[in-house]
């Protein structure tokens, strides 16, 4: 089966500074691939490559069997939806009118979206669990509101590809479980994401596999338990950091105080 | 759920295009000899002509058609410049691109003559110094789409006064500072405006909108910043420089008959903004007809606030938007601040 979105030898730069140095990644349909690395490892141009929003130097991204340049800016939008960090939306526009700009790639261009494109804005607010909010102003929200908004609007893009920028940054417990669930159920009806976070410990708990990032390299992929490793944390995060086992077998992050030691008998 | 239709639309639109009506009517009525609205109807639908006539269709209906020509077209150019840079406070004459075009204006006004322009080049040349001034904005402001409202404000004013040191230079070395007619320019007038460019300003008007009107859904995009709007399929780069001749046309087209009457760009997309919502699909055909009104009253105004004497038109819409302009950049800041 050909993988809904796949990294060739990616490389990316940002000015001078090298970002990626070969990316080799390929998501699978109706997997959720955790992406973790320190700040500044590439992550977020990760996804910046794969939206097209950042033209690799060298290498290429594969969507759907293509290579991304050859398909159109409107029918990315359709196969891939970016769900951002960033959230700022100037003019007073309400929650619901702001999920349904994502039925925008699938209008004609003078478009105005039809009932069944306010249904399915309206189904990902349900989903999400803002549709309280549509009629609130964007502005009004806090941050984890505006989180969730930007989820409903990128669920109500229908895309075959989930991409999420730490969406769990600014939610309380509460909803970082809920948000990785949904998650968890979009990628069920055949959908993939990949999901950039530091949240070490849940994203260990919900995603299929992992993606370790160090400085634009891919240091190890697998799962959870396989790649949380205490010497991979050292390359990628510069830690010491002891690794547990919750009782499902899910690894458990848990950084040292301070000075180096030796690994313990705690490693395993 | 607030949600855009066609009917939405078409009845939002339909009352704007009514009270635009009224307002074309009440301007011509207004004046030295006062005319009802039956007298300016017949005047305008019927085929008697007499005094009432000759008034309405020779000496009122020019200025009236210009004031709603430029009040339509600097709104739109407002409209489009907030959505551009992502901030309620971009307005043609705030930013400085309006002095451009003015300095453009009054370039080829001073010295056009010697290279054989006549009056029909000022609005071509209008035009270029708006374009050429929304790019050096572009390029000092460091295009990221979210200017600061602090940066965005200090470039206007440095392009404003630098703009209106060179209008005046410019006149005095051309010999156009006798009489008040710099004057009427820097602040904005209606009063000197000459009827034989009513055609370039209705053409830059339309090829504005005609520009506009098909990117509505995607300014709306843009708002939510500019890698979203990438990402939800907007060719962004194309999107900048399809509005950067649109705003020029229009700002251009303002300018050259009417001078540097601000805040309109302002004042009237907020005040849609409030009552319709920031749908640009919406906002851009009404802030044409509500801009419209809202000009030629404000000219009204000028024309008949003081007996036997005029305002400049662009001292009454100064008058309210200053005040207006304070108050979105408290606000704007606030908002920033909690985002």
């Amino acid at each position: 089966m050909t993988a809904p979105l796949a990294f060739e030898g990616v490389e990316a730069r940002l000015g001078e500074r090298r970002v990626l140095r070969g990316v080799d990644l390929a998501l699978a349909p109706g997997e959720v691939l955790g992406v973790l690395g320190a700040n500044g490892a590439g992550k977020t141009t990760l996804l910046r490559v794969a939206s097209r929003v950042l033209r690799p130097s060298a290498g290429r991204v594969i969507v759907g069997g293509q290579p991304i340049e050859r398909i159109g800016r409107r029918a990315l939008a359709r196969a891939l939806a970016v769900v951002p960090q960033e959230s700022f939306v100037p003019f007073a526009f309400r929650v619901g009118e702001v999920v349904l700009m994502g039925r925008a790639p699938h209008l004609g261009l003078l478009g105005f979206e039809s009932p069944s494109d306010v249904t399915r804005a309206c189904d990902a607010m349900e989903r999400v669990g803002i549709a309280a909010l549509a009629d609130r102003p964007l502005s009004g929200l806090s941050g984890g509101e505006r989180q969730l908004v930007m989820l409903a609007r990128a669920l109500a893009q229908d895309p075959e590809v989930l991409l999420l920028d730490e969406p769990t940054a600014f939610l309380d417990l509460r909803h970082r479980v809920e948000v990785l669930e949904l998650v968890r159920a979009v990628t069920r009806e055949g959908r993939s994401a990949l999901v950039v976070s530091h949240d070490l410990a849940l994203v260990a708990r919900f995603c299929d596999r992992l993606a370790l990032l160090a400085e634009g390299r891919i240091l190890a992929i697998g799962r959870p338990a396989e790649v949380l490793t205490p010497e991979r944390l050292r390359q990628a995060f510069g830690i010491e950091a002891d690794v547990l086992a919750a009782p499902d077998g899910s690894p458990i992050v848990l950084p040292r105080a301070s000075a180096p030691a030796a690994p313990t008998g705690a490693d395993r | 759920m607030r949600v855009l239709t066609r009917r939405r639309l078409a009845g939002v639109l339909g009352v704007l295009a009514l009270l635009l009506g009224l307002a074309l009517v009440f301007g011509l009525g207004v004046g030295p000899s006062g005319l009802a609205p039956g007298d300016v109807l017949r005047a305008l639908f019927g085929h008697e002509g007499g005094p009432a006539a000759d008034i309405v269709l020779r000496v009122r209906l020019p200025r009236v058609a210009l004031a709603a020509l430029v009040g339509a077209s600097l709104s739109v150019a407002g409209v489009l410049f907030q959505a551009l840079l992502r901030n309620a406070l971009a307005d043609p004459y705030v930013l400085g691109v309006s002095g451009g075009a003015a300095l453009g204006g009054i370039l080829v006004l001073g010295f056009g003559s010697a290279l054989g322009l006549g009056y029909g080049a000022v609005p071509p040349a209008a035009f270029a110094g708006a374009v050429i001034t929304t790019l050096l904005l572009f390029l000092v402001s460091g295009f990221q789409g979210r200017l600061s409202p602090t940066t965005l404000l200090l470039t206007g004013v440095v392009f404003n006064a630098f703009a209106s040191a060179a209008i005046v230079f410019v006149a005095s070395l051309a010999g156009l500072t006798e009489g008040a007619s710099i004057f009427l320019w820097l602040i904005g007038n209606l009063s000197a405006a000459r009827a034989d460019v009513a055609g370039f300003v209705a053409a830059f008007l339309v090829l504005g909108l005609a520009c506009a009107l098909p990117l509505a859904r995607r300014l709306d995009l843009l708002a939510l910043g500019e890698e979203s709007a990438l990402q939800l399929g907007v060719d962004v780069e194309r999107v900048r420089r399809v509005l950067l001749l649109a705003t020029s046309l229009l700002v251009g087209a303002a300018v050259s008959v009417a001078g540097l009457v601000g805040f309109v760009g302002l004042i009237v997309p907020h005040l849609l903004r409030l009552v319709l919502g920031p749908d640009h699909r919406l906002l851009l055909p009404a802030s044409a007809l509500g801009g419209a009104s809202f000009l030629v009253l404000c000219d009204t105004l000028a024309r008949s606030l003081l007996p036997g004497r005029e305002l400049p038109v662009g001292a009454i819409t100064a008058l309210a938007g200053g005040p207006l302009f304070l108050w979105l950049l408290r606000r704007e800041q606030a908002r920033r601040l909690a985002a």
